[in-house]
């Protein structure tokens, strides 16, 4: 353990090299005292994460600091009482879309942060997965009438990636499908919702990126809202992304 | 192509700058303890990297530009003489090994213990409390914190280490407490 140990923090800031990673990776898998330490480092990251973002900006100075960089073209005197009215008008707007976006960010990194917590949690669990299946065909059809929605899983035949089974999970006490791949050693969640049930007007992911130290990639097709996350590499992460979008295509 | 079409520099500067307003505020806050000394400091900030942006390269990192710009304001302003003045010396370069996770982290699952951990992090020296806030609230990478702090890479690993165990350490009396 305590040749990894002191690896375990530059892991989870996802500094390590990709070998290092995977080593780590295999290690945390096989070591309980290690597992357990990620798990103690992972949930202080997430808890000093959500304590820092603590104070915000009055909307008073927010439009203060905008007036004051924003650069100003010279008018006449004339046209002056104009201008201001519209500075005043553009500074009520542009406070309105900053509150809007702001809001919808922290929707979405309550949304993200509620993922990363299902990942973990069923990982950890003794029973992830309700359905236990490698095939499709048995995998999907189980959720007939518990969720409302259905979608198309790819075939992985000759590809790395293994379906271990789904089971049922909710996002904001919307009814969702939570299916766990496995890629060589590393467990990946796939969550599929109705794209109109998610809050934060997420957009489509060119690709994986890291949030939280999981890989995860996003997107919507036909209505739902696709969600792929790990700790495995972005690359698997967009491999699997691709797969779905492209069965979903098909 | 048209040169006069390209956004003056004021515009690209807003445009550049504005987004991060609510995350320097909130660093600011951090740094100041104090909501007024904090507008200060991001207005100073934004009228110094205003007034420098022409030595900003496109194409580098402007957010680790800004942060840098403004905790060397903070560092030169009172309150930051105050706050480094009590730093002490010891070898920065020392790879801290990590202290034993014992349980204060599986306390912090429940999100109504934020205060205490707010608390903890208040109570953190400001080098340690700003690598902190750097990593895990703006989630900057190494490379980006080392340009923000003017610190080796070596550096941010080995303080960000000792950071962990410090804010460990305070929770843990706190808890005890």
């Amino acid at each position: 353990m305590d040749n990894y140990s002191a690896k375990l923090a530059t892991y989870l800031d996802g500094e390590l090299s990709a070998d290092e990673m995977k080593a780590v990776d295999a290690h945390v898998r096989s070591c309980n005292a290690c597992a357990a330490d990620v798990l103690g480092q992972v949930q202080l990251k997430r808890a000093v994460q959500s304590a820092g973002k603590r104070y915000s900006p009055s909307p008073e100075f927010r439009a203060h600091m905008q007036q004051k960089i924003a650069s100003r073209p010279k008018t006449s005197p004339v046209r002056n009482w104009l201008t201001a009215a519209t500075v005043v008008a553009m500074l009520l707007v542009a406070s309105m879309v900053a509150t809007y976006l702001g809001s919808r960010r922290a929707e979405r990194e309550q949304a993200f942060s509620e993922l990363v917590d299902l990942h973990v949690a069923t990982m950890a669990s003794a029973n992830p997965v309700d359905v236990i299946s490698t095939d499709r065909h048995t995998v999907k059809p189980w959720f007939q009438g518990k969720i409302p929605f259905t979608f198309t899983l790819p075939e992985l035949q000759g590809s790395e990636f293994t379906l271990a089974g789904g089971r049922m999970t909710y996002l904001g006490q919307a009814p969702g499908a939570h299916l766990i791949y496995s890629v060589r050693k590393h467990q990946i969640s796939v969550f599929m919702f109705q794209d109109r049930d998610i809050k934060g007007g997420f957009g489509d992911d060119p690709g994986a990126r890291t949030r939280r130290s999981f890989a995860v990639e996003t997107w919507a097709r036909d209505g739902l809202r696709y969600f792929v996350m790990g700790d495995a590499n972005v690359a698997d992460i967009h491999e699997l992304a691709s797969r779905l979008k492209a069965a979903g295509s098909s | 192509m048209d040169v006069s079409k390209e956004p003056p520099t004021g515009e690209l500067f807003e445009e550049l700058a504005m987004p991060l307003f609510g995350q320097l505020f909130n660093f600011a806050q951090w740094l100041t303890h104090d909501p007024s000394e904090a507008e200060d400091l991001v207005q100073e900030t934004y009228v110094k990297a205003l007034k420098g942006f022409s030595s900003f390269q496109p194409g580098t990192n402007f957010r680790a530009w800004i942060y840098r710009i403004l905790r060397n304001t903070f560092l030169t302003s009172r309150t930051g003489l105050r706050a480094t003045a009590t730093v002490p010396l010891d070898e920065e370069d020392r790879l801290e090994i990590p202290a034993s996770t014992g349980t204060p982290e599986s306390l912090f699952i429940d999100h109504a213990q934020e205060q205490l951990l707010q608390g903890a992090m208040e109570e953190l020296p400001l080098r340690f409390r700003e690598i902190l806030l750097l990593c895990e609230v703006e989630e900057m990478s190494y490379q980006e914190i080392s340009e923000t702090l003017s610190i080796p890479i070596g550096t941010v690993m080995s303080r960000l280490s000792r950071a962990r165990k410090a804010l460990r350490e305070i929770l843990q009396r706190k808890v005890g407490a």
